[in-house]
Formats: structure tokens, sequence, C-alpha cells
């Protein structure tokens, strides 16, 4: 890009943007739309239009993110975080005042889903807490005292609701930015060890019946093949059918005649895999490759901790999506409700990852601004 | 400064922190959570091969299984046709519904919520209840069957609220004369889940689809069967039919056509009337069963879904057993209905004809005297006589001079204790006593008084109706008929002379003196010119006479009347037997046999005699049977208990219960029997009113009511 730059050819505003993950990104949301298209019955409706329309308005959103400048974001972390949490917390109010859970609030025609903007702003805040946090202390309780409860209190708030897979997204960003900040590594290792432990006893006394369900039926897909284990087993159905090169675009029996449930949101990679086999598949993989590849780099080429934090932070949320889903379509995880960044129909999961992707937008121009120096901070 | 969280945490060589160690720490181990998303990415990139290459044959066919929807087309079975084409059991289009168990959400609700959309009858909806509960997952329960279009489609716009639900077009048995072939045609029904695990053919359990389940439908299952057809449809994970994909038709069964006379066997059970018994003609020129009614009887098309409760209660409490086939499995004393064929052994054995023997109204054997049915005697009686008077002393006297051999082996070679080649699923044989089956079946030895018992058709003789039909036709042509039942089985038996023209001639003639001369069946005169009918009268005494006179008090305890005939006399043509079980004697029997002969030569004539009849009986045999229904199910609907789960099982109860009725005679075998009047020598003219003087009036139940007699005196 540079060197097209250099020649001229190319003016520098536009030499300068991220392509290699730009493109990624833009040729993804594309095949998602394709994929959408055909799940809504080969229509540019219901999907595949407002698919388009969502991730137009949040690239908006996302130029405006990575265009702010450093100093307000260090600024506004902290109020973000705590509006954030507020929101949570107005959730909880609404949804006890209105009888019965929710996971949203309404404003007009915009339904926001607070738990998804919580996944940036724990990342967020967990790297401003670590910047602030003198070097000596890593490895103190002061150095997971606080961070901690900035991971705990969302986290409570949105298990309430109840939304579990939602938590361990928070935690797993959270988490992240912790090993990352230097923490000791025994520490995970033991907290590790202990969550192990805990499981038999998170099976039996903290979930609900519908999500002990799904992990029965993960450990075991025959026990219940027309209940909880037939999402997954026509999610593999539908992977396995499609074959190298799929059954061609529009073709996907098993999402046209609703076999696949829920073929244009969580399942969508297998709507995917079946129209456009084992190679549709590889190319997605490829695209998400690359722009997790774009993110490290970011991170890697931060001139201070704050970046370095905030864009490892933002990648790994991406990535938890990513991996989560997929192992989830492909019969290796409890089926949850996580979409497919970028292929999946759904506002919320596009709002989170394009916030994470204006975040590393933001930090990649801060670092082109102002290149990593040695061995200074 | 270092501030250890934990004091007994691993201790760690004191070591500044400062930016630069946390920013290596940052770097490595950012690699190491790079490497493991890369492995991540690495495993999810071989399981997506894995499942698209290495698994992608088991899922492309999972994944058209899916899609395809293979639904079979349940043959159309062949027809039952007469002997002159026209349909005995048939199939008419119609829309049903049906029920498959394991597909069933909620099925209280949704058999609640059919019965409400098709206005079923609670005892319907508590049958399919019933059912829905003791079948097996994947075999389909009829709901209803002969639906409108309105309620089919009313019913197919409900479908996704009601899972497990399948209406379809498609054709079901009709038998057009009902219970008049009940019997003779059996019924067809769904296959019992042991018919499926013995032949696991997914037709078996095809919605829709039946089985023979006895009778001729059972007997000729292969013929009629056909080649089902085959519909591939693509259809959605709700059920719904996208597209068809091919189609072949089904490839009809087979028809049989039999030799029975549709209308006859019609005429004849209805005939019967109030009575329980059963009508056996056939053509003794070729041996054609014409007719097989046995009545009471059932409605094989109320039993196409198997046998309901409320009708498996009303069937099995009546004491008439509509149950039993009484053509095949009723056994009886034929009585003195076997005297021209004790006759011919006679005849045979070198007894002259014209010797006589003074009756006396009885005769002494041993120490016990044998009355003759006539106190007061016959006088000189010679064979014709005994005969056409039904004299008992001349057989007592004359088969005691030849003994009982000759007269067993002629009993077997008229065809008593005989069992038949016919198609049909089973027949009870009899007996023929002789003293080896007696030394066998009791230990004892044969007495005289066994051989005077044997000779008037009583003591442990017990004959099936269509033997004696065979009796009859052997007697009238002197040839071995043997009965057919299909129009495709060869004639037989016609080269095979069993008795010399004379004696046939005499024989013929004696019969034809019991109805046109001076004999015990005068009534049974055909009205009409030119054709004299030749029959014999039989009273077969079933208890002992300290328990029943066996004429009148309980119904069970009552005479058989029996009558064998054949028509013209002197140049047969039909021949046949009619069987009135406890009807109280022969007067019972032969009436019915001059209406069905008439019926056979002038329809018009016939049904005349049949409508006055029925007129008096309250309809038809089969608006009888629906009446008596109706009431049953009013009556006691609510409480029935459920039938067998099997048919198998009322079949086997059914047989049992004919084998021990069968016996009944057993306990008086021994006895000196008191032969009954036997009916009116004097008679009346033909052309006489038909109509019985008394008949049963109360249909529902068999309770002692007048019995159907003529004019026993």
């Amino acid at each position: 890009m540079n060197t097209l730059a250099a020649r001229g050819i190319v003016p520098e505003p536009i030499a300068r943007q991220p392509w290699e993950m730009l493109i990624p990104l833009v040729l993804l949301t594309c095949f998602g739309g394709l994929v959408l298209y055909s799940a809504g019955g080969g229509a540019w409706q219901p999907f595949a239009l407002s698919h388009f329309i969502r991730f137009g308005v949040f690239a908006i959103m996302t130029a405006v993110i990575a265009s702010l400048p450093r100093d307000a974001v260090r600024l506004l972390t902290y109020p973000a975080y705590t509006a954030v949490l507020l929101l949570l917390l107005a959730v909880e109010v609404v949804g006890q005042v209105g009888g019965g859970s929710q996971r949203w609030l309404e404003f007009g025609p915009i339904r926001i889903q607070p738990s998804e903007l919580m996944k940036p702003a724990v990342v967020l805040a967990m790297a401003r807490f670590y910047e602030t946090l003198p070097s000596g202390m890593i490895g103190s309780w002061r150095s997971v005292l606080p961070s901690g409860m900035l991971i705990v209190l969302p986290i409570g708030l949105v298990l309430l609701q109840p939304d579990l897979g939602t938590s361990i997204a928070i935690a797993f960003g959270g988490v992240v930015v912790m090993f990352l900040a230097g923490l000791p590594l025994w520490w995970f290792l033991t907290a590790g060890g202990l969550g192990v432990a805990a499981i038999p006893f998170i099976y039996f006394f903290a979930l609900h019946d519908y999500q002990r369900a799904r992990v029965t039926t993960f450990l075991d897909p025959e026990s219940d093949p027309l209940g909880a284990g037939y999402h997954i087993a026509q999610s593999k159905i539908a992977i396995g059918s499609g074959g190298i090169f799929g059954k061609g675009f529009n073709n996907g029996t098993q999402s046209h005649l609703n076999y696949l449930p829920e073929p244009h949101t969580d399942f969508v990679f297998a709507t995917m895999a079946e129209e456009w086999g084992l190679m549709g598949g590889l190319f997605v993989l490829a695209m998400y490759a690359l722009i997790l590849k774009w993110g490290w780099k970011v991170a890697s080429e931060s001139r201070d901790r704050f970046c370095a934090l905030l864009a490892a932070g933002a990648t790994a949320t991406i990535f938890f999506y990513i991996a989560i889903n997929l192992l989830m379509v492909m019969g290796m995880a409890p089926a949850k409700g996580i979409p497919l960044p970028w292929m999946s129909h759904g506002g919320s999961s596009m709002m989170t990852n394009m916030i994470c992707i204006g975040l590393l937008m933001m930090v990649n121009r801060w670092n082109r601004e102002a290149p990593r120096r040695g061995l200074s901070l | 400064m270092k501030i250890p969280f934990l004091q007994n945490g691993p201790q760690k060589p004191a070591k500044m922190i400062s930016a630069s160690i946390l920013r290596s720490t940052f770097d490595r181990r950012s690699v190491v959570i790079g490497a493991v998303q890369g492995g991540i990415g690495v495993l999810l990139a071989l399981r997506l091969g894995y499942l698209s290459v290495a698994e992608n044959e088991k899922y492309r066919l999972e994944s058209e299984s899916n899609r395809v929807n293979l639904t079979l087309i349940p043959p159309r079975r062949g027809w039952i046709l007469d002997r002159n084409g026209a349909p005995l059991a048939s199939n008419r289009a119609d829309f049903r519904v049906d029920l498959i168990p394991e597909r069933l959400v909620n099925a209280e609700a949704t058999i609640d919520k059919l019965g409400e959309l098709l206005s079923l009858e609670p005892a319907r909806i508590a049958d399919i209840k019933d059912k829905v509960s003791t079948a097996r997952g994947f075999q389909p329960v009829e709901v209803a069957s002969g639906l409108r279009y309105e309620q089919f489609a009313a019913l197919s716009v409900r479908l996704p609220d009601l899972p497990g639900v399948v209406p379809q077009r498609g054709f079901s048995r009709f038998y057009p004369t009902a219970s008049s072939v009940g019997h003779l045609i059996g019924y067809v029904g769904p296959a019992s889940s042991e018919e499926y695990e013995k032949d696991p053919n997914p037709l078996l359990i095809t919605p829709g689809y039946k089985i023979g389940k006895d009778g001729l439908e059972k007997q000729f299952e292969k013929e009629l069967r056909g080649i089902p057809g085959a519909r591939r449809v693509e259809v959605t994970a709700g059920g719904r039919i996208v597209r068809d994909l091919e189609t072949r038709e089904d490839v009809q069964g087979q028809p049989v056509k039999l030799t029975i006379d549709g209308p006859l066997q019609d005429y004849a059970a209805r005939r019967i009337g109030l009575e329980s018994g059963s009508v056996v003609v056939m053509d003794c020129r070729t041996g054609d069963l014409l007719c097989m009614a046995s009545m009471p009887s059932f409605d094989p098309n109320s039993f196409s879904d198997g046998i309901g409760g409320v009708e498996y209660a009303m069937l099995r409490d009546d004491e008439r057993v509509p149950l039993r086939n009484k053509v095949l499995k009723g056994l009886y004393p034929p009585g003195s209905t076997v005297k021209p064929m004790v006759s011919m052994a006679l005849m045979q054995a070198g007894i002259d004809p014209d010797e006589t023997v003074n009756c006396g109204g009885g005769l002494r054997v041993g120490n016990r005297v044998f009355g003759c049915w006539n106190r007061r005697g016959h006088g000189a009686t010679n064979m014709a006589k005994a005969i056409y008077q039904s004299c008992d002393v001349y057989f007592y006297a004359m088969a005691q001079r030849i003994g009982m051999q000759p007269i067993a082996d002629m009993a077997r070679r008229c065809g008593m204790g005989q069992e038949f080649p016919l198609p049909v699923v089973s027949q009870f044989f009899g007996t023929v006593p002789d003293p080896a089956w007696k030394m066998k079946k009791w230990g004892r030895e044969w007495q005289t008084f066994d051989t005077v018992n044997a000779t008037i058709g009583q003591g442990y003789m017990l004959a099936n109706p269509i033997q004696l039909a065979v009796m009859a036709s052997r007697l009238a042509m002197g040839k071995h008929v043997m009965p057919r039942l299909t129009l495709d089985t060869q004639p037989k038996g016609f080269d095979e002379i069993d008795f010399p023209l004379e004696q046939v001639q005499y024989v013929r003639k004696a019969m034809s003196d019991v109805v046109n001369g001076p004999g015990t069946a005068g009534r049974a005169r055909l009205p009409i010119p030119d054709v004299l009918i030749a029959g014999k009268t039989g009273t077969a005494q079933v208890v002992s006479l300290s328990i029943s006179n066996g004429k009148s008090g309980p119904w069970k305890y009552r005479d058989h009347g029996l009558f064998i005939f054949f028509a013209p006399y002197d140049n047969p043509r039909y021949a046949g037997a009619v069987v009135i079980e406890h009807g109280g004697g022969s007067g019972a029997a032969y009436p019915i046999a001059r209406d069905v002969m008439t019926f056979l030569f002038d329809p018009a004539k016939g049904l005349e005699a049949l409508a006055a009849l029925e007129a008096g009986w309250g309809g038809t045999a089969q608006q009888r049977l629906e009446r008596r229904y109706a009431a049953y199910a009013a009556e006691r609907g609510a409480t029935v208990s459920r039938p067998p789960r099997r048919d198998e099982e009322i079949f086997d109860r059914v047989e049992a219960e004919a084998r021990r009725a069968a016996t009944q005679s057993d306990a008086i075998a021994g006895e000196v029997i008191a032969p009954r009047p036997e009916a009116n020598p004097s008679g009346t003219p033909p052309g006489a009113p038909a109509a019985p003087a008394t008949a049963p009036t109360a249909p529902p139940s068999p309770a002692p009511s007048a019995p159907a007699v003529e004019n026993p005196q």
C-alpha cells in the first residue's frame, strides 16, 4: 500500500487505510449478504438487504470511532463504562417492572442490547486501568481487585438477564486483557484449575434446565435427535452434505426446507457451507484469519500499554464470537446463541464487532501518527 | 514493590517489574494467545474438511432422507366377485384420517380435537384412545373413513396444530351386502404388530393399508393384495410438501371369482331371520357352492378398522354367537337327515328296500327300549316309508342287522367327517363314530345302542352344514360331487359313481315324498309348478330329556332343526342344507329351504315371501343389526370393557367356544334318544302361505320366546 502511495497513484488518505483488514472485512460481509440472500429464499428481503444497510450504518460509526483523539478516549473510557453499566442496570429495572426478563432497552425505533456494548466497554476500561496501574503493582492484589470488579459487575448483571453466553464473552475479553497485562501466570493456572473443579457444581446448581440440556446434548447428540440435539445434528448434516464445492448458490435444501434452524443467524455458517462447500468454509476462515492477524499486528505495533491492551482485547472479543460460533455449528461446543461476525443477520453483534474494528482502526491510526518508539514509556 | 497477593503463594525471586518487562510479557503472551487462536482456526478447518469430505457421503444421504419423503400408495385390493361378476367386496374411494401414535404430541387432546371436528361418537373416541395407548408407535390407528369432503377439508387446514394426524384420499373396502357375507368373506383391518414383525414390509404400516383378517379376505390375501404405488415428494421440516418428484401408480390386486351367487347368499342370510343358523346351497351338477349363509353375523364394513369395544361386547354377549361362521364351524348332530344316507348303506349291504319292518312305536335293544318319534307306530314300514315318515324303528332294526361299520363308511363317502379342499381359513369336520373311533376316543367298546343312536344321526355323530349339503348332492346325483368355491378350480368327483342309478332313483323318490307325498315336511313344497323339491327333515336333540323337552324353555336347550334337500327331485340341479340352531325342530329349517329354493327358481316369488316376513321381524338383517348396535351403544356404551388387543385372540376364543358347543351333545351320546315328533306328516298343499305361524319378536335378546317352528305336530 505504501508503495502505491509512494508512487502517487493512490491518494494518501485512501492508501493509508488498513486495506489488509478492510478488504477481507468487506468481502466477508458481501459473502455473508449472499448467504443471507439465499437463506431468505433467494431474495433481498428480509435478511440480505438489512444486513448491508446495517453494515453501511455501522461502517460510519466505525469511521467515527476510528477518528477519535487519544486524549478524549482516555478521558471518556470510565464514563462510557459507567454509562453502559447503568444501561445494564436499567435493563434489570425495566425487566423487573415490566415483569419477566429481557435483554434490551428500547429507545424509539432503536433497540439496544447493553450487554453487547459492554464487551468493548470492559476491554476499554481494563486497558485504561492497567495503563494507569504502576508497573510495580503488577502481581499485587491492587492489580487484580479493581479490574476484577470491572469484570464482575457487568457479568453479574448480564447473568441476571440471564445470558450465560454474553457473560462468558465479557469475561473472556477481560481475562485476556488481564493475562496480557502481565499478571502472574500461576494465578491463571490456579483459577483455571479451580474452574475445572467447579464444573460439576456449576452444572448441577447454577445452570438452568435449558442450559443443562444444551450441555448434555453436546456431550451426547444422539440422546435427543428431535429435541435439543436436532439443531446441531441438522447443522452437521448441512455442512457435511455440502462436500468440497457445495450444492450451489440457492440450492441448499437443509436451509430452504427449514431443516436447519436459524439458518440466517446462529447457523449461517452451516447455510453457507451447504451451498459453497469446503471451499466457502476455508474462504471464510481465511478472511477471519486475515482480520485477526491484522488485529494482533495493530496490538504489537502499539506504542503504549493502553493501545496494546485495547487492541488485543478487541481482537480477542472478535475471536471469541467466531470461535464459539464455528465450534458450535460443527458440533464441537454446546449450542448457544452466539452469532457469527459479519455474516449472521442481526444488529447487536454487528455493532459490537464494528465497535471493536473501530477501536482497532483508531489504535492503528494513533500508531501511524506516533509510531512506537523503542523503549519509551 | 511486591506485595504478594497470597502469602503462601509460590515464592519467586524478587524482581523489579518495569514497563519494559511488562511490554515483553505482553509480546510473549500475545504470541501464545495468537498461537492458540491459530490452533483453533486450524482445528476448525480440519473439522470442516472432515465433515465435508470424509463424512460427505453420510451427510449427503441424511440430507436427502430429510428432503425426500417416500410415501407408499396402498394398492387397491382386488375385488371379490360372485359367479356373475357382481362384487361381494369392492373398494370405495373415500377420505380417511389416521393417527401415527409415535408422532402425537398430546394424544388425548389431539383425539378429542378430532372427535370434535369429525363429530365422532364418545364410544368411538374411547376406542381410538384405547388403541392409541396400546398400539406400537409406528402402527397407524384409523380415526375415521368415509368422511365428507367438508370434514376432510376442515381437518386438513388444521394439520399444523395436529402433529401425527394423517388425512388422505384412499380406498376403503366395501361390502355391498354387509352382514350377509360377513362370515364368508371375512373383513380387512390394519396389520397387527405381530404381523409386521413377521413381515417388516413398510407397506404394512402405511396408514390406510388393510390386510385380510378373516374368511376369504385372509385366505386370498396374496392374490388380493396388489402392488403398492409410491410417491416421492420434497418436504419441508414441518412436513409441508414442496413438490412431487415422481409417482408410481399402484397395481390393483387380482379379483377372486367365487361360485357364490350373490343375490342368493343375501336372500338366504336375510331369510334366516331372527334364528341362528346357516344355509348352504350347491349346484349339484358342478359342485359350485352357491350360498354359504351364516346368521346372525357382523357387518364387515364396520370391522374395517378392527373390532370396536361396543361392537365386540355386543357380539360376544350374544348367545347366538354372531362371530362364529356356522357353515364351517358349526357342528350339529345331523338327526334324521342321515336316514337317506343310511338307506344307501343298507341297500349297498344287500337289504331289499321293499322288505318291511313292523314299527310298533319302539324297539327293545338290550335292556332298553328305543322309541320311534311316532309313539303310535308306523306299522309295516319299508325303506321308502321309513324315509318319508322318518320311521326310527325301521332304521334301528336294519342298522343292527348290518352293523355300524358299513354305515360309518357310507357316511364318510357321503362327505360326513370329511374336510373339503376349500379355500377357507379353517373348517371343522365333525365326527363319524365307529367302533375303532370310540375305543380310541373314549376307551370303551362299541355298543349296539351306539349303532342305534348313530343311525338316527344322534349319539356321537356330528356334521357341519356344508357336509350335509354335500351329502344331499351326492345322494341326489349318485356321484362323488366335490364342492368348490372359486370358479377357477375344476369341478371334481363327477367321474366317480357312488351309487347305482336305481338306488339313487329310489332314494330321490322317497325324499320327494317327504315333501310332496305323505311325508314329514309337507310345508316345504315349492310354490312353483313343475319343480318338486326332495328333502329330509332332522331334529337333533342337544340335551337330556330330563333338562328340556327340546321345544320350549331356555333357547340353548332346544333342539336343532335340520333339513337337507335337492330340486328338482327327478333331475337334480340344486342341493343344500339348512341348519337352525336350537330352532326347536326341523319345522324351523325347511320353510327356509323352501323359500331359498323358491328364490332360486323364481326370485320375485321368493322376495315376496321374504318381504312379508321382514315386515314382521322389523327390517332386514342389516337394519336390525344397526338398530341393535345403536341401542346397545346407548345403553352400555360407556361401560364396555376393551376388546382383545388382537383379532386373533377373538378368533381363538370364538373357535374354542365353537368346539365346546360341538361337544354339547356328547353328554347324551350314551343315553336313549327319544326322537322328537317329526314335523307335519299331513302337509299342506303347494302354494300355501309362506309366513310361519309364530316368530320371535324381541330381536335384541335371545331370551326365551316362542320358537319359530311351523307346526311341529
